[in-house]
């Protein structure tokens, strides 16, 4: 199995073959539409390519023909900044007090756990039934906020598992014996030690928040976010603006993929050749 | 001291319990609760306590169809997936040698996580079609002459595009259960003499359940909850729970509505209860 000098296995060469056909079935389709993104004026949904031109997405801002692209754009990614704030703050505080057992903390897991595995209309239905008794009405940064929340706050809380489960706490005591109050432990030792995980909750946040939407369509509101628009689009439109969507909303997630990635890697860097220090996570583990 | 530090991790997950009353704890109890309300043809809801929510959904004959169909589509991707994510990740593990490699890899399966569902979806669309890519390629090298109609809107599109959707939560638990797997344990059953085969099974597997166990529940439950997939992919064709439920939302009946989430609800708690009696999820993640 795992031989540390000499000839890969047989069964690297097939195993590698099928890793390979599963990026490629992860990402083939996803090109495809970015290339239809960019056909001629005359171009359909599907190949070939009827000239090349970005018509499709100077349609994206004619309001009449797609829907509300701009706006539904601006308010998606405010939102989305709001839900990463608020995700980084209450996961890291949440992921310090469950190190040590509390009375409720298997209650507030497991509830934690339900709000993951919530089907996202049946969640929205609630908040919207929630609003709707009380007589307050549903927007976008009220009921949408906190139904996106029930879905980044558990992603959040389980990084923070894992960003602690590798932390070690000598580094903590040291700091303690060394004079230092429980807020300089904290700001000055713990959270510089945590920063590649709680970067990778706030991508979380961001992306999860960005690209969410069965949670967030009953209780949007009168103003929809990207992702319903989109949705809407996939039952109204026919023609290859929505491929152009589908590009622009990706570019977007890749270069926040791209910052909080590469400011992992930047930080990661710099503590190796500073020496070894722990708690450093790759992002999702 | 002692007493005061037990209060701050009070104070610290007051915010994550607020916000999980808020808008999980609350809402449930309000689904719950307008399940038996009454109600008119124009969205109004009234409070009472009636069965007769209950009683349509389950006298219901679609009931049964949509629940059979949504759980035959959940062990089909449900097995697909844990496949392919357990083959990935133990290729990922076991396999490739160098940490930077096995991070780039890791990475590049995780990527498309973080980029909208319904794109990904869609993209299946000029890729299936009849016209499509595929049909495209066979026919170019002259496995078929005609296209194939079965790939795009039916079963298979549906499934494929769970697949290409929810692979990712069973390879991310299952990568991490495996990346825990002291190395000297295999070496030492090499060294023992243990075929290939009989480390994976003997080792790999049971050392790798809570994975396992993590990536099932949320395969199971996406598919359970499931409706945009199903409604584009399909065509039409296929339904499941939660696209005849969110049907009764649009046509504003919200108690029927309620009471058809009440009893997912309670099918997906057992099927997720099940899971977890097997494994000791909490104990392993944290410890």
């Amino acid at each position: 199995m795992r031989q540390e000098h000499g000839k890969r296995p047989w069964t690297f060469y097939a195993l590698a073959a099928f890793f390979t056909l599963f990026v490629l079935f992860l990402y083939g389709p996803m090109s495809a539409i970015y290339i239809l993104s960019f056909q001629g004026p005359t171009g359909g949904l599907t190949f070939p390519m009827r000239g090349v031109s970005l018509h499709w997405f100077g349609a994206l801002f004619e309001q009449q023909r797609t829907g509300d692209f701009a706006g539904s754009f601006g308010r998606s990614i405010a939102l989305a900044l709001i839900v990463m704030v608020i995700t980084v703050v209450i996961s890291v505080m949440a992921g310090l007090a469950f190190r040590r057992r509390f009375i409720g903390s298997t209650v507030l897991f497991y509830m934690a756990i339900a709000s993951l595995i919530m089907p996202g209309i049946l969640l929205g239905l609630g908040v919207g039934q929630m609003f709707e008794l009380m007589g307050i009405e549903t927007t976008w940064y009220t009921s949408a906020l906190g139904a996106q929340l029930t879905w980044t706050l558990p992603f959040g809380l389980l990084i923070m598992f894992a960003v602690f489960s590798r932390f070690d706490r000598a580094y903590e005591e040291a700091a303690r014996d060394l004079g230092a109050t429980n807020w300089q432990t904290l700001t000055a030792v713990v959270l510089p030690i945590l920063l590649p995980g709680i970067i990778a909750v706030a991508l979380f946040g961001f992306t999860l928040s960005y690209d969410e939407f069965p949670r967030t369509m009953l209780v949007v509101g009168a103003r929809n976010t990207l992702p319903l628009e989109i949705w809407n689009m996939t039952t109204n439109v026919t023609s290859p603006a929505l491929f152009a969507l589908g590009t622009v909303t990706t570019v977007v997630s890749f270069v926040v993929i791209a910052i909080s990635l590469g400011s992992i890697a930047l930080i990661q860097r710099r503590r190796s050749r500073r020496g070894p220090s722990g708690g450093g996570t790759p992002p999702g583990a | 001291m002692k007493g005061l530090s037990k209060y701050v991790a009070y104070l610290q997950v007051l915010p994550l319990a607020i916000v999980l009353l808020l808008f999980l704890g609350i809402p449930l109890l309000v689904v719950v609760a307008v399940s038996f309300f009454d109600y008119d043809d124009f969205g109004g809801v009234f409070p009472a306590f009636l069965l007769t929510n209950y009683a349509e959904v389950f006298s219901s004959k679609l009931t049964f169809s949509l629940y059979l169909n949504t759980i035959k589509f959940a062990v089909i991707v449900w097995a697909v997936t844990l496949v392919i994510g357990f083959t990935v990740a133990y290729f990922l593990v076991f396999h490739v040698r160098n940490l930077l490699w096995q991070i780039a890899l890791f990475l590049l399966c995780t990527v498309p996580f973080w980029t909208s569902n319904i794109i990904r979806m869609i993209s299946w669309i000029p890729f299936l079609g009849r016209n499509g890519i595929f049909n495209q390629s066979l026919i170019g090298l002259g496995i078929t002459d005609e296209p194939l109609d079965f790939l795009l809107f039916s079963d298979f599109a549906v499934v494929v595009a769970y697949v290409h959707l929810f692979t990712l939560f069973m390879i991310v638990p299952l990568f991490n259960s495996m990346a825990r797997i002291d190395p000297a344990v295999i070496e030492a059953a090499v060294d023992a003499g243990a075929s290939r085969w009989r480390v994976i099974t003997d080792i790999v597997i049971p050392l790798s359940k809570t994975g396992i166990a993590l990536g099932s529940i949320f395969v199971v439950a996406l598919v359970m909850g499931d409706f945009f997939v199903v409604k584009i992919m399909s065509g039409g064709q296929s339904a499941s729970v939660v696209l005849a439920l969110s049907n009764l939302i649009s046509l504003l009946l919200y108690p029927p509505a309620a009471a058809s989430a009440v009893l997912l609800l309670v099918i997906v708690t057992m099927m997720v209860a099940g899971i977890l009696r097997l494994v000791d999820v909490r104990k392993e993640l944290s410890g």
